[in-house]
């Protein structure tokens, strides 16, 4: 359970969190949606300890993240941002490898290795495991950082943005996987995403940010309603029921 | 290319560096030797050949980090003001003890490159322009900012001509007796390597280091103390060698790769044969004189950082 308690953030003298209370679900999804500079990635960040709040308070499992030693987190809760762009020479076998750092501290024994194996393979990965990440096409670089995570094998796993770059094919592949990763491994998933449509479909929770306050957190079916919608981006919505899915139309 | 052959060229070329000089000592004199040719060996050939292995793998091992922990590839004692604080240091050392020892001088080029290196990075952050090119010009003209400095107060104290000894890389004057200090590197390799992991996993960046609980500013730093410790013992033992750590790693990624533990081992070794080989060439170009190794190094060097240069413009490195 992530329990995110009054957390407010400032960046100078502008307000970028306001008050931010809410608690996250062990073994689900949750969805953070709203339009640009809203403050998700900022929320994101202060959850996976890459910033530091202001006021308030953060727990992850019931501990104050503030009160666990950082390499101690990093087998609870891993993190991948939207500009983890590594202009190294590393092999995508490489990348995913660094993802056993916390527990190996850099000399992987033959259980690691394993997780690595199956990270690869998770994220079908393994025709291409010793390309370099530069020859690499953005999807298949955003795939191999998601199977680093993947191998970093925590509890908890943020994203912020995971389906920046990709198609649409490898977008529902990220999805999917997700969803096992929650329904098969019971692991606890946040991301902040931008399309409202992903977020409907994949997630069990949706929580919408505007200006740095929560305008309306619930079911992802309880969120994805013409009038919420319209109250978060200030346009049109028209959402219809497509194979028991939510779906939003919003093209004029 | 193989690790072995890079070893085995070492090995020659090192056979090679101690049998050339102006004292005649050849190769199948080694189990006959006389009692001048042992002292030559030991006294002069010997210490030579080491301190040249020794500056040639921890120069260009210290480039190596920096490029890791700077997320730039033109990053290195030579483009970062380090060599040009090192001096400085040394000079303050002698403006401030007037017989000033090796451990005075040692203690403030360490300090002083340290300090050099570490306003460079703080500059880097603040930089937003992050250009590959950029960053090391600003680099230079930092380090000559600090080297003018020193140049200032090494006329108004006459120091000028003891100045110009760390100025230029020379191993002529190697002698059993006044090099060991360059044995201070070697440890500082070893922890180099042992740390290698931590680096690259800093050098992708805070965020990403934070993500596997690493401790960034920790790693950064301990990276910038193991290079001002090895500049440091480089400069005060042999002098001033540019480009190496500019050169030998940039070499070394475009076939290896950029992950630091692999990397380390053929860094170290292509450092030392590089230089051996400058080492060689100066010691038979105008023999029996002798061209200083500064001077190889540079020319040789600039000539490759040009080519790399033109090289990264056709495949973005």
């Amino acid at each position: 359970m992530v329990n995110i308690m009054n957390v407010s953030k400032k960046y100078n003298d502008k307000t970028v969190l306001d008050d931010i209370s809410v608690d996250i679900q062990k073994g689900t999804i949750t969805s953070f949606i709203g339009p640009n500079g809203a403050g998700k990635s900022t929320l994101i960040s202060l959850v996976s300890r890459l910033i530091a709040e202001d006021d308030g308070q953060i727990k992850v499992g019931g501990e104050n993240i503030k009160e666990v030693k950082s390499e101690e987190l990093a087998k609870k809760l891993s993190i991948l941002k939207q500009s983890n762009a590594i202009n190294m020479k590393l092999t995508v076998r490489e990348l995913v490898s660094f993802g056993r750092f916390p527990y190996s501290k850099g000399r992987l024994k033959s259980d690691d290795w394993a997780k690595v194996e199956e990270a690869i393979d998770y994220m079908e990965l393994r025709d291409m495991q010793h390309k370099y990440l530069d020859e690499l096409s953005g999807g298949q670089r955003q795939r191999a950082h998601i199977a680093m995570v993947i191998a970093q094998d925590t509890e908890y796993i943020l994203l912020d943005e995971p389906l920046n770059n990709l198609d649409m094919r490898h977008s529902v592949q990220i999805m999917k996987t997700l969803r096992k990763l929650v329904d098969e491994l019971g692991k606890t998933i946040l991301l902040v995403i931008h399309d409202i449509n992903f977020a409907s479909c994949y997630s069990d929770n949706i929580i919408a940010l505007k200006d740095g306050r929560i305008v309306k957190q619930g079911r992802a079916c309880d969120v994805i309603d013409e009038c919420v919608l319209k109250e978060i981006y200030d346009m049109e919505f028209n959402v219809q029921n497509i194979n028991d899915q939510r779906i939003c139309i919003y093209f004029d | 290319m193989k690790i072995r052959y890079l070893f085995i060229t070492f090995i020659i070329l090192s056979i090679i560096s101690i049998f050339i000089g102006v004292s005649n000592v050849s190769i199948w004199d080694i189990f006959s030797l006389t009692e001048e040719q042992a002292e030559v060996l030991i006294i002069s050939r010997i210490p030579r050949l080491l301190s040249i292995v020794i500056a040639g793998a921890s120069m260009s091992i210290t480039g190596l980090i920096m490029q890791q922990l700077s997320k730039n590839k033109f990053v290195s004692p030579t483009t970062a003001g380090t060599l040009d604080s090192a001096r400085l240091g040394i000079l303050v050392s002698m403006m401030l003890f007037t017989s000033a020892g090796l451990f005075q001088k040692m203690i403030l080029s360490f300090a002083f490159a340290l300090l050099g290196t570490f306003v460079f990075m703080k500059i880097l952050e603040k930089v937003k322009f992050k250009d590959a090119i950029f960053i090391p010009l600003v680099g230079i003209m930092f380090g000559n900012i600090i080297s003018s400095v020193s140049t200032f107060f090494a006329y108004r104290y006459d120091l000028i001509q003891n100045m110009s000894s760390w100025m230029q890389g020379d191993f002529s004057m190697i002698m059993s007796g006044n090099y060991e200090l360059i044995f201070v590197s070697l440890p500082i390799l070893i922890v180099a390597y042992l740390f290698a992991n931590k680096f690259t996993i800093a050098g992708m960046g805070e965020d990403f280091s934070k993500n596997l609980g690493l401790n960034y500013r920790q790693v950064v730093n301990l990276g910038l103390a193991i290079v001002a410790l090895a500049t440091a013992s480089v400069v005060l033992s042999v002098g001033v060698i540019p480009f190496l750590g500019l050169i030998i790693p940039n070499i070394v990624t475009i076939y290896q790769g950029d992950h630091l533990k692999n990397n380390l081992p053929h860094t170290a070794l292509l450092g030392a044969v590089f230089v051996l080989v400058c080492d060689i060439l100066g010691r038979v170009i105008i023999y029996p004189y002798e061209i200083p190794i500064s001077l190889m190094v540079g020319v040789i060097g600039s000539g490759v950082f040009i080519y790399l240069l033109m090289r990264r413009r056709k495949y973005g490195l």
